[in-house]
């Protein structure tokens, strides 16, 4: 009830600003941006639209959180690969988004790939980072008790290690996802590849539509926030399912009682 | 048969181990006693593996499978008593059998499906000590083992080592000698120093009573 409250409110503070400006043309009322994503939604262009940039942005997404998490493995595990990573990733993490824009527009067939690479290049030091923290974090006493009694790998690892970093990817995505969809957004509007949510807010843009650029704006908070509640889902679940599955010890066996806290037998 | 020979450990300036000898039978129990940071858990923790001596030479570990308990239980939370066994062993020990192990040391019903993180102190003890007992092992190193455990769980829990320990390589450290007593165990005794049970102003060794 609260959350509803609380949006109630700042709709309200919106509407009254936008009354007090009082030119939709600088800013559309709530009502204004309502009616014309009620117009949008109808279209066939407006789901092709948000399937196109969902497709590339959620692909560089995923790609940067394995990528991410690959090579935050490899540094765990390799002092060198740590060390030829860390200014790298630094560097990307520090470099503004718009300088990777206008490199990738540079390249032959930049604009089609743009906010996947853009996504990809945001997420990935995040990723990479907060999941060597998770690796260095794991407990260093399972890990030795499974050293002594010489447990397998792959049981290790779904007992003891992902288990471990899983938190950390969790929050390493729940940031990324956010600035994937701002910078991969970001991205399509300087690049303006056909077809895309970035290209849209830019049409209405030059049509001097408020209502268009702000209803396109609700679209990707909407997409975002679906998205974030998606892969938090996904991340819980597979959780769970490594709680309930401590290795090849179970193959054979009906299924793992596994219950909603993730307890395995 | 273990040989330890000079075996010296140290952890920066301090000497934990200082030039010491010792022998581990083969199929009897080993009890080493001393006090509080006479190197009885750096002993245990060089013949697991898990440290290298400094000096000195420890034969008769080539090919060995280690099991310890550990003086923290070191349970994976997340898994129930059962998973948590069935971890270290594999395939091959069907999950009844754990359950059977977990039943005879007092574990109910109940606590077998529950996580780890929610089993009272006693409880996890066991679950440590049954994965150490049913491990498939050549060295079973028990770290003050049935600390925690009240006295009816401790006889109980005692049965089922010794019975299940029977004719295999133990290392027992513990501060109770009934405790080594009642394994019928070779006694080690460390000296405060470090010393091993052959060096000068050691301790000594005591062969058991049967």
């Amino acid at each position: 009830m609260r959350p509803l409250l609380v949006l109630a409110f700042w709709l309200a503070v919106w509407q009254l600003v936008a009354w007090v400006v009082g030119q939709e043309i600088l800013l559309a009322s709530p009502v204004s941006v309502a009616r014309r994503l009620a117009e949008l939604v109808v279209t066939a262009g407006f789901w092709g639209t948000v399937g196109h940039s969902l497709a590339r942005i959620a692909t560089g997404f995923l790609a940067a959180a394995v990528v991410g998490a690959l090579t935050a493995a490899l540094a765990a595990w390799s002092r060198l690969v740590d060390v030829v990573l860390a200014p790298a990733m630094t560097a990307v993490r520090a470099a503004p988004v718009v300088s990777f824009i206008i490199l990738l527009l540079m390249l032959p067939g930049g604009s089609g790939r743009l906010a996947a690479a853009t996504s990809f290049l945001m997420v990935l030091p995040i990723v990479h980072a907060t999941v060597l923290e998770g690796i260095r974090n794991r407990d260093r006493d399972l890990l030795e008790m499974a050293a002594v009694f010489r447990v397998p790998l792959p049981r290790r690892l779904a007992a003891i290690d992902i288990p471990a970093v899983l938190p950390y990817l969790a929050a390493a995505c729940h940031v990324g996802i956010g600035l994937a969809w701002k910078a991969g957004v970001a991205a399509e509007v300087i690049g303006l590849p056909q077809g895309s949510i970035g290209e849209r807010m830019y049409q209405g843009k030059l049509l001097l539509s408020s209502a268009d650029v702000l209803a396109w704006t609700v679209v990707v908070i909407a997409v975002s926030f679906a998205s974030e509640r998606l892969i938090a889902l996904l991340l819980a679940r597979g959780r769970a399912r490594l709680a309930g599955r401590p290795g090849p010890a179970q193959e054979g066996r009906p299924g793992p009682a596994a219950d909603a806290r993730g307890v395995a037998v | 048969m273990i040989t330890l020979r000079g075996v010296t450990k140290r952890f920066g300036t301090q000497v934990v181990l200082d030039r010491f000898d010792l022998d581990i039978e083969e199929g009897v129990v080993t009890a080493v006693t001393g006090p509080n940071g006479s190197g009885k858990t750096t002993l245990a923790r060089l013949l697991l593996g898990l440290s290298v001596p400094d000096e000195g030479t420890i034969d008769g570990l080539d090919g060995r499978r280690g099991a310890m308990t550990f003086q923290d239980d070191r349970l994976c939370e997340q898994l129930t008593a059962v998973g948590n066994v069935r971890l270290v062993l594999g395939s091959s020990v069907d999950p009844s059998t754990v359950a059977t192990a977990l039943r005879d040391v007092g574990l109910d019903g109940e606590s077998l499906t529950k996580p780890a993180r929610d089993l009272s102190g006693g409880q996890r003890r066991r679950v440590a000590i049954v994965r150490a007992v049913l491990a498939d092992a050549d060295l079973v190193v028990l770290d003050e083992p049935f600390k925690g455990l009240d006295t009816d769980a401790k006889v109980q829990v005692m049965d089922y080592v010794l019975e299940r320990c029977a004719g295999r390589t133990v290392l027992l450290i513990t501060h109770d000698l009934t405790e080594a007593e009642r394994f019928g165990a070779r006694v080690v005794t460390l000296a405060s120093t470090g010393r091993g049970p052959d060096s000068p102003d050691a301790g000594n060794v005591t062969e058991p009573s049967r």
